[in-house]
């Protein structure tokens, strides 16, 4: 475990380097934003509603921004592909050669990309929430935002341990990439990141609420806006934990399967 | 006890027979033929502790293949194998602490950072106490001759700076064994000597066991004792770099100087001429042959100087592979 902790401090300064990449590409993420945000508000205007599925128009907004500090936290660019191309070029053999479990490097490696991330990221984060302040009018008490914290870490941890996975079929199949391709677009949709999932179908929104996806998006946001509150919460947290180990169980038990069969036929 | 026991190792790899075109492409989706294939069979061989071995074979021999079961990135089809008291591919962590293995194509450091940074990494992966490796690192960077530049991005470096500085990571948790697959390889002979005396250095004073493959015989001159040669999978030679010539040297090449201007022009029933320079023309000639040839020849013709050497080594293994593919 210290070794691990000691492997993110290190990864921590080898991604500090690209500090000034992340910055740009932080700006030009929010353009989209801009079009998204006028699409709801020609939504609201034109359906002479105040609510679309218990959403004001100001709360739609604080919706839309506050998945992106979700997806800040559970989407993992390059991590599936990257273990697909460790597997085909090789490169998995040093975590074979070396006395270190690549699933935990990649772990600590990952969470440090995410610190630097956000400290590089949190000024124009700060700037993009502070033109929109009016919409976060109350800001929630100390408790919701200790349970959105404990919300975005376990969403970091599904992110991470299912995006493995999906890396790792890469034992079997060398190419993930149109796999992952499918996989993005469909989250983007069941994640809740387009838009809140209530606006569905009831039924729609059943099937989504059994999927672990929501966490990735949908629950950390809902969670903030204070729409699950009390005992939903607790039981909404308790459910996302249980995915997070169930998610670890399953992707460990992938690799150990995926390392035997590469043993065996490749290397 | 030995560094590495290999008895019998087998590997069996099946590959899957893709057809020609479109027709054969959709065939393959419902019937697949495989097709198996033996990278490696039945070798054995025993390395005692201290002892730099070479590894020789021609491309697709199974050279890599072997130095992947020893080093337990792949399971053995048969066989068994034993490398420092270990079974390899049990992957066993304080296994893992007490080699390296190092692939000269592959890059292991951190390419955007110095290898500083990549060396600290090696510390916490091998959890290394701070004080024995600032002491091994200064060693190395000294032995290496790279002091300067473990602050620079590894990007930066040339080729052979390179090549170092994965050696020196390779090094920093004092393996006992150390397999190389082709370390020089892409190097300029200057780096290349440098890399072998720094090798035969860590050696001496170190012990540690080095088992590599190359393709230069310069390095494996250089370096290697003992050669093991593979081919089509199976070990053909094992024994000193020197009883290659006597086991695999059937001709020599003879050099002679004659006291006529130009040699004479007929000597095919002597042997094959390799060369024809005015006087002086090289023969190789059958070994057992030598002394009743040069008899002949001393008695037909006026002969200034005679010079007798083994072919170089490089085209005597050629040979050795090419028998190899004959045999089996």
């Amino acid at each position: 475990m210290r070794k691990y902790l000691r492997i993110m401090r290190i990864a921590l300064v080898e991604r500090l380097a690209y500090r000034a990449d992340f910055f740009l590409t932080t700006f030009f993420r929010f353009l989209p934003l801009v079009t998204t945000f006028l699409l709801w508000e020609a939504v609201y205007r034109g359906s002479g509603q105040q609510e679309i599925a218990g959403f004001s128009r100001d709360t739609m907004i604080a919706y839309l921004l506050l998945v992106q500090i979700s997806r800040m936290f559970s989407s993992m660019p390059g991590l599936g592909t990257g273990i697909a191309r460790d597997i085909r070029d090789g490169n998995l053999k040093k975590y074979l050669l070396q006395p270190i479990d690549m699933l935990w490097y990649l772990l600590s490696y990952r969470g440090a990309h995410k610190i630097a991330y956000i400290a590089t990221t949190a000024l124009p984060y700060a700037i993009l929430f502070y033109c929109f302040h009016e919409v976060f009018d109350p800001m929630p008490g100390p408790w919701v935002w200790l349970a959105y914290v404990v919300s975005l870490i376990l969403s970091f941890l599904i992110g991470f341990f299912f995006e493995a996975a999906v890396g790792i079929v890469g034992f079997w199949f060398l190419e993930v990439t149109s796999l992952m391709y499918i996989i993005g677009i469909l989250n983007y949709f069941i994640s809740g990141q387009m838009f809140p999932l209530d606006l569905l179908d009831p039924r729609i929104k059943f099937v989504l609420d059994l999927l672990p996806f929501q966490y990735l998006a949908y629950f950390p946001a809902m969670v903030f806006l204070e729409k699950i509150t009390g005992r939903e919460l607790a039981l909404g947290l308790l459910v996302e934990l249980t995915w997070v180990v169930a998610f670890i169980v399953f992707t460990r038990w992938l690799y150990a399967r995926g390392l035997r069969h590469y043993s065996a036929f490749g290397g | 006890m030995p560094m590495i026991e290999a008895e019998g190792l087998t590997k069996t790899y099946r590959v899957y027979q893709k057809k020609d075109g479109l027709f054969g492409a959709l065939r393959g989706l419902f019937h697949r033929e495989y097709k198996d294939i033996k990278a490696v069979e039945n070798v054995s061989f025993t390395i005692e502790p201290g002892e730099i071995v070479g590894f020789l074979g021609p491309n697709g021999a199974g050279k890599t293949t072997t130095l992947k079961m020893l080093s337990g990135l792949i399971y053995p089809s048969s066989g068994a194998a034993s490398v420092l008291g270990f079974v390899p591919w049990q992957r066993e962590d304080a296994f893992r602490r007490r080699f390296a293995l190092v692939m000269g194509q592959k890059n292991q450091l951190w390419w955007d950072l110095p290898a500083a940074d990549s060396f600290q990494l090696h510390r916490e992966i091998y959890s290394l106490p701070t004080d024995q490796f600032e002491r091994t690192l200064g060693e190395l960077t000294d032995l290496f001759g790279v002091k300067e530049l473990t602050r620079q991005p590894v990007r930066e470096l040339s080729l052979g700076e390179r090549m170092k500085m994965e050696l020196i990571a390779a090094l920093l948790h004092q393996p006992q064994l150390l397999l190389l697959d082709e370390p020089t390889i892409g190097l300029d002979v200057v780096a290349q000597v440098t890399i072998q005396k720094c090798l035969r250095a860590y050696n001496e004073t170190r012990g540690v066991t080095i088992l590599l493959t190359s393709h230069y015989m310069r390095d494996v001159e250089a370096l290697c004792k003992r050669v093991l040669i593979i081919t089509q999978g199976k070990l053909v030679y094992d024994g000193p770099l020197t009883g290659i010539t006597e086991r695999f040297g059937q001709e020599k090449l003879v050099k002679l100087q004659f006291e006529t201007a130009e040699a004479p022009a007929d000597l095919s029933s002597f042997g094959h001429e390799v060369s024809r320079e005015g006087p002086v023309v090289e023969l190789k000639i059958d070994r057992s042959k030598i002394a009743e040839v040069l008899a002949v020849l001393l008695d037909r013709h006026a002969i200034a100087d005679v010079s007798i050497h083994d072919p170089p080594l490089d085209q005597m293994i050629a040979r050795v592979f090419e028998q190899g593919g004959v045999a089996s």
